[in-house]
């Protein structure tokens, strides 16, 4: 079956139908991993967007369920080049076009990715539409692309209700903005007690559980969209309780401390981005999802400063909080998809809770 | 870290000649770090032994040495030029191994040289078996199990407790000469007394086999302040058994999910940073197919043919950030040259996919074993690019130049399914074309799988391609099934092949439905930044992108595509000097070529590269894109010039030598006419088709005759026939290929061979130098010693050589290079062949004339007049320097090539001699060709009864020498009756000790043996012949090499005070 993507600065292209043949309208963005691609497509922070995979042959290795970086797919369309009708690998349990399916992810396969990521690149990100009916009209649809707006996405992607996972290390609250599950298992796979706490849990009610160390995880959309979050992270801030934060927990905890935040024009969505400790002088390789942005330039130098950036366009990727137990990173020290050059993050969270 | 200041000259070591296992991509790494270390105000001494390199020009470096690569000559050489550091991780394992020489003498500390890029230690920890094997378990990372035996029953041992099968691998031979796989005792006895044999320290490594596992290499780089990336990881289609170098090798990985692409990524970057390198390193995995169990195979601390792949497959130039490291910079402080936006430290985004396929030279060696193992045996590769992995592997496929476009070229029909799964199970060049033919048969996938290992993606992709052919055969041609066809990159010819159309017709029919090849951009980040550096690709079903660029004067230059033996980097030197010479002309450039080794298709040599099959087909498409002002193809060898009337017929001028002059001096008849016009004499000769047109030629002209077909390079099927027998035979193996020319039969002179290159400008010619070849006519002359000046030749043959050059140059109304073969026979000056373009002397006679040869012709093409270039018309006044051109071989890694010279082409690369003196000129080449003599002064002749007397003086000779001569039979009798002592061994059936006995005991310096003329039938000489190779012993079947050999040897040069000439300053 066809399908069409339409843009809202018009252009269409043209391709087949994957997944679902629901209609829908999304953010566009794209990703240029080359492995990962259930990693991708489970991650909770690409809620409220459609992804393009840059790398063309996708689905070589079809689905390994123990992959899943959350329960379900979070995508409101995944865009390709190509799937393969054979997948190959041995843990391979399904296809990727069956998973589509049953997922309920609408998808376009077959146009120029490269063409469309050029145009993301140029004009910045956009919102689109995945559609299989051939007669769309672009005067009703496009004022609809415009208008739209990504919303809600954290509340949508959290835990309903907390999740224990036991251990006999250290206690951690693990704030699940849509956290990806290797988040949790990093911690406790390092002996952590985790314990997974909704979106909207209060500040009062996380440290009653007193625990050791708080993490905030990545998730969706606008940070500043997120705004009694914000108003409990201070909290959170100003109890003595170690902080570890990745992404969106890194935007949140900037914004809650009187930073500020904006847009990239395409963000950064990759396995490949290189980001520099600033005390050491080190460059890491980093998997990164992010369309948002801590603006350092706007960062009062007596809360926090800045730990690490990022090598190819020099913005924020970490923030060092100055005298508390505080440690954010723009980036993803879990990985999944992507390198795993930076999980020491996780030893020296662990090491912030030893002190 | 900034660059270290305490650095102002470094010494970087080439890779010497040309060999299998070794070869454009050192030319191509070492050219581009000493461009990045002049960039950054470094003084650069080079050295390498190969004159057809690039890195071997005054422009590339400051001091240029063209001297063997032995431990005396670069001693000499850092004595002499004092450089504050060795860069030895360019010049490949040769490089490497002569840099640990030096270190371990403890020279380089002696002369206050460092070592930069790599500290010897690293060095020692990743090729040193056993420490390599710890510096892996204290890291924990896994590799195969195995053990150093130095007999049989070790070996038993061992292999009984690690189980069958296991992999053998002899100690310090070449791309694993003797090893192999053994699946029982009988195997393991057989390939271990083998191995152990030619094993010069008689030690072979038993290791647990992991055939059959997927092949993984990761290309990473790390900095002295420990920052890591990977460039590229790359799968092989062929899992662990065949060397990588002959693997059909794809990039990105296809089958790994991002856990097991994880694991090995951090596999390779604990590797690297276990062993502190800085610079570039290459890690080899095997994966087991069906569990996350992995095995490290090797890591090799320098830049590597994989290195240079993966630089072409990425666009991330690997040598260049190599070298800037080795300076001291930190990845994060290098640009992406092909950004300009982001650094060096970021790891490459593709989105295509690459496939490489290796060029084999079993076209070359007929009797050779196809088999691929773990031995390399390629002598080239091609790359190429596309959307799709079907798309990339029917491109590479068509690159090869071996009359292959699809996977029907080699055509298994006529077996039996029985026949064609026991065909499954050899591993050779065909392998996927037997794939294809299964599943035309509809054989299981399973099975295939099950008997190739090669896993089920590639298996299903190939059936993808076979199923593209059957619905082209059965349904009608529609727009959506010829545009889908295109997409999967088959080209017009086999889709009219299919359809039952012509070429013509499916072009037609593409200009009907607008179907074109749009070009995409290799920019190493997936698009997400902008990129400056046109380095592009073409796929169909895609939007262009390639930028129209300013309205210079564009001129196409057409690349030689994979090395292959008669064509080599000689005409990657000649493309890439011809591009220069352009740009400074103020022409916009464009190179189309297909070969990741050379130096031609680094992106920044033109203003644009286009990485493409050599054909018409993909030619047009550049061309209907680009409309170049015209196209050069007298640069790229036989490629280029194949393309010539291709080129024409798209209306694209040539510049320089018309096609029709081109095709004068290929055409017997119109060349014939050229001759009489200009009264030059040549061999009497006929052209023929059939068998029966060739015995009435011979018989005609009297034995011995010259049987070849034209249009050919390197003397491809080219014979000396002395009986019907013969012709018979040579007309049967020449026309097993579909001959499109007349094949010529000429009457063979066995005069002394001259050759000239020289360049026209429709009037004046000039001729920098006179080479004469040290064997006689009868022997290809890329496989015989060349010396320049031309030694023996009487004034009144020199000027007849001048006179004939400048009227076959005129007659064909050459502009630009023009190569001429003579013999001088009898007084008398014959011409044997005449080629208008460049050849593959060259870059070798530019070198140590001084004289741009290239560039001059370049200049020529584009107008102007030898004498307003400075130059007087005519043969140049004699350089004060002999410079000799040794032929290097490749035959102990080819089972089975017989090492008999001939009029067809069978070495692999050269290497100069260059001296005031002749011969030390000689001994110098020889000493680069890897012949070094004395070692324990015995050798064996056997000989041919027709040259028995003239071996005499030889003999007396080297017995003067001192050294022992041992000789079968006949050869010593004869020996013995003319007062040379000369011990009789027995022949290798008869009772030991034989030929082959004293061959194993390592003691013997060479052996020198004739064969008689036409294809040689005795069995022992040429096992004799093989024996040596393979056990490290030179072996020449020339009198006139031998002959050469001894005058070197008898002016005895002491190592020590070999004289050096910085080729820069001639």
């Amino acid at each position: 079956m066809k399908a069409f993507l339409i843009l809202e600065d018009g252009t269409v292209f043209q391709g087949t139908s994957i997944g679902s043949t629901r209609e829908v309208i999304s953010e566009i963005v794209f990703n240029t991993s080359m492995t990962g691609y259930l990693e991708v497509l489970t991650d909770p922070s690409y809620a409220g967007q459609a992804v393009t995979m840059t790398y063309p042959l996708i689905g070589n290795y079809g689905v390994c369920h123990e992959d899943m970086e959350s329960i379900k797919a979070w995508p409101d369309g995944f865009i390709v080049r190509e799937l393969s009708r054979t997948p190959s690998n041995f843990r391979s349990d399904d296809t990727i076009q069956n998973f589509l399916k049953e997922q309920d992810i609408p998808g376009i396969a077959g146009i120029d990715t490269r063409a469309l990521t050029k145009l993301l690149r140029e004009k910045g990100t956009m919102n689109g539409m995945i559609t299989t009916n051939e007669n769309y009209n672009l005067d009703e649809i496009l004022p609809k692309l415009k208008e739209y707006k990504v919303t809600g996405v954290v509340k949508r992607v959290s835990c309903k209700e907390p999740i224990h996972m036991p251990n006999t290390g250290y206690k951690v609250a693990l704030m699940d903005f849509g956290a990806k599950a290797n988040i949790a298992n990093s911690l406790h796979k390092r002996g952590c007690d985790v314990t997974i706490y909704p979106a909207m849990t209060t500040a009062e009610e996380i440290l009653a559980a007193n625990p050791d160390g708080i993490m905030l995880s990545n998730g969706p959309g606008d940070p500043k969209e997120c705004v009694e979050i914000i108003e409990e992270l201070k909290k959170l801030y100003a109890s003595n309780v170690p902080i570890f934060a990745i992404c969106l927990g890194h935007q949140l905890m900037a914004l809650a401390t009187g930073a500020d935040t904006h847009k990239l024009k395409y963000g950064h969505r990759g396995a490949n981005h290189p980001v520099k400790d600033l005390k050491t002088g080190r460059v890491y390789i980093s998997t990164q999802n992010h369309g948002y942005v801590v603006d350092e330039s706007k960062l009062d130098s007596n809360i926090a400063k800045a730990a690490f950036i990022n090598v190819n366009d020099g913005t924020n990727e970490g923030l060092e909080y100055i005298g508390k137990n505080i440690f954010t990173v723009q980036f993803h020290p879990e990985a999944c998809a992507g390198p795993l050059d930076t999980a020491y993050l996780f030893d020296r969270f662990i090491g912030m809770m030893a002190k | 870290m900034p660059k270290n200041p305490d650095i102002k000259k470094v010494l970087v070591i080439g890779s010497g000649p040309i060999v299998i296992g070794q070869a454009a991509e050192f030319d191509y790494a070492g050219t581009q770090a000493c461009r990045s270390l002049k960039e950054e105000g470094i003084e650069v001494v080079l050295v390498n032994s190969n004159p057809a390199t690039i890195m071997t020009d005054k422009d590339i470096a400051d001091e240029v040495y063209i001297e063997p690569l032995t431990a005396k000559a670069v001693e000499q050489i850092i004595i002499k030029e004092k450089p504050d550091s060795v860069l030895p991780t360019l010049g490949g394992q040769a490089g490497l191994n002569l840099a640990m020489e030096l270190e371990e003498a403890g020279f380089l500390k002696e002369h206050n040289v460092r070592l930069i890029g790599t500290t010897a230690l690293t060095i020692k920890k990743a090729e040193d078996r056993l420490m390599f094997k710890e510096t892996m378990e204290k890291i924990n990372e896994p590799v195969a199990a195995s053990l150093v035996v130095e007999n049989i029953e070790d070996g038993i041992k061992f292999a009984e407790k690690i189980g069958y099968p296991v992999v053998l691998r002899p100690a310090y031979t070449l791309g694993g000469s003797g090893g192999g796989i053994a699946h029982c005792r009988q195997e393991l006895e057989d390939i271990l007394a083998n191995g152990l044999r030619l094993s010069r320290v008689g030690q072979v490594l038993v290791e647990r086999c992991i055939a059959g596992w997927k092949e993984i290499e990761y290309e990473v780089m790390r900095d002295s302040n420990g920052n890591c990336i990977t460039v590229c990881n790359m799968e092989n289609l062929d899992p662990v058994g065949v060397h990588t170098g002959d693997s059909i090798v794809v990039a990105p990985s296809q089958t790994l999910s991002d856990k097991e692409y994880q694991m090995l990524r951090t596999s390779a970057l604990n590797i690297i940073s276990e062993l502190k390198i800085t610079g570039g390193c290459n890690v080899q995995f095997a994966l087991h197919p069906t569990s996350f169990e992995y095995c490290v195979i090797e890591v090799n601390p320098r830049v590597s043919r994989s290195s240079a792949l993966a630089s072409k497959a990425t666009g991330y130039p690997i040598a260049k950030v190599a070298a800037k490291i080795a300076l001291g910079y930190t990845l994060d402080e290098i640009k992406n040259a092909i950004t300009g936006k982001t650094y060096a430290s970021f790891e490459p985004a593709l989105d295509y996919c690459v496939v490489k396929i290796p060029r084999l030279p079993f076209d070359k060696f007929i009797t050779a074993k196809r088999t691929l193992t773990t031995q390399m045996k390629a002598t080239g590769e091609v790359m190429s690019i596309n959307q799709s992995f079907e798309g990339a592997l029917m491109k590479a496929i068509r690159s090869l130049e071996q009359h292959v476009d699809s996977l029907m070229s080699y055509d298994f029909s006529n077996l039996t399914d029985d026949e064609l799964i026991e065909e499954l199970k050899v591993v050779d060049d065909r392998r996927i074309w037997k794939i294809a033919e299964a599943l035309r048969r509809n054989i299981s996938t399973e099975l295939m799988h099950d008997i190739t290992k090669i896993d089920l993606w590639f298996i299903d992709k190939l059936a993808i391609l076979v199923e593209m052919e059957k619905t082209l055969k059965e349904q009608p041609l529609t727009e959506e099934l010829l545009r889908e066809a295109k997409r999967m990159e088959f080209p017009d010819n086999v889709i009219g092949q299919l359809t039952g159309k012509t070429e013509a017709q499916i072009k037609a029919l593409r200009d009907e439905y607008d179907i074109h090849a749009a070009f995409k951009m290799v920019d190493t980040c997936a698009a997400e930044f902008s990129a400056t550096t046109p380095y592009y690709y073409s796929c169909y079903g895609s939007e262009n992108e390639v930028i129209e660029t300013k309205p210079l004067k564009k001129v196409l230059v057409l690349g030689s595509g994979p090395i292959r033996i008669g064509q080599g980097i000689e005409f990657d030197f000649c493309s890439v000097h011809c591009t220069w010479a352009f740009k400074k002309e103020g022409y916009e450039t464009i190179i189309i070529n297909n070969n990741p080794e050379t130096v031609s298709t680094d992106f920044d040599i033109a203003d644009k590269l286009y990485f493409e099959p050599l054909t018409p087909e993909d030619v047009e498409n550049v061309v209907r894109l680009e409309k170049p002002d015209g196209a050069v193809v007298q640069f790229g060898g036989q490629t280029a010039i194949k393309l010539t009337e291709s080129l024409m017929k798209m209306g694209v001028p040539i510049l320089g030598t018309k096609a029709e002059d081109v095709d004068a001096a290929e055409d017997r008849e119109l060349f014939d006419e050229i001759l009489e016009q200009t009264e030059i004499p040549r061999a009497k000769g006929h052209t023929v088709f059939t068998v029966d047109e060739a015995l009435k030629a011979a018989n005609e002209l009297g034995y011995p005759v010259l049987v070849r077909p034209s249009y050919v390079l390197g003397g491809q099927g080219m014979q000396i026939a002395v009986s019907d027998t013969d012709v018979i035979e040579f007309m049967n193996i020449i026309n097993r290929i579909k001959q499109d020319h007349p094949i010529l039969v000429d009457k063979y002179l066995m005069g002394k061979e001259i050759e000239v290159d020289a360049v026209c400008d429709g009037e004046d010619i000039l001729i920098p130098g006179i080479m004469e070849h040290i064997e006689r006519a009868g022997i290809h002359s890329g496989d015989s010693i060349s010396v320049y000046p031309a030694k023996s030749l009487s004034p009144k043959i020199i000027d007849m050589i001048e006179e004939y050059t400048r009227r076959l140059a005129r007659a064909l109304h050459v502009k630009g290079l023009i190569n001429i073969q003579f013999i001088d026979y009898n007084d008398q000056v014959y011409v044997i062949e005449v080629n208008p373009r460049s050849s593959r002397t060259v870059p070798y006679i530019s070198k140590v004339t001084g004289i741009p040869i290239v560039k001059l012709a370049t200049k020529v093409i584009t107008g102007s007049k030898i004498r307003d270039l400075g130059y007087e018309p005519g043969l140049q006044r004699k350089s004060d320097y002999y410079a000799i051109k040794m032929p290097v071989f490749s035959f102990e890694k080819i089972r089975g090539a017989d090492t008999t010279l001939g009029p067809e082409m069978k070495s692999t690369g050269e290497c100069l001699g260059i001296s005031t003196d002749f011969n030390e000129a000689l001994y110098k080449a020889f000493q680069g060709a890897g012949i070094n003599l004395p070692q324990h002064k015995q050798i064996i002749m056997t000989i041919a009864d027709k040259d028995k007397e003239e071996a005499l003086d030889i003999a007396r000779r080297f017995d003067a020498l001192g050294y022992k001569i041992y000789a079968s039979r006949g050869t010593a009798k004869f020996f013995n009756d003319n007062g040379i002592k000369a011990i009789k061994v027995n022949k290798i059936d008869q009772e030991s000790p034989t030929l082959l006995d004293l061959l194993y005991e390592h003691k013997i310096d060479l052996v020198i043996d004739t064969p008689s003329n036409g294809i040689e039938r005795a069995r022992d000489g040429f096992l004799i012949r093989r024996i040596a190779i393979e056990t490290g012993v030179n072996v020449l079947t020339s009198l006139d090499t031998a002959d050469a050999l001894v005058s070197s040897l008898e002016h005895a040069y002491n190592n020590n005070d070999l004289s050096l000439v910085d080729i820069a300053k001639i």
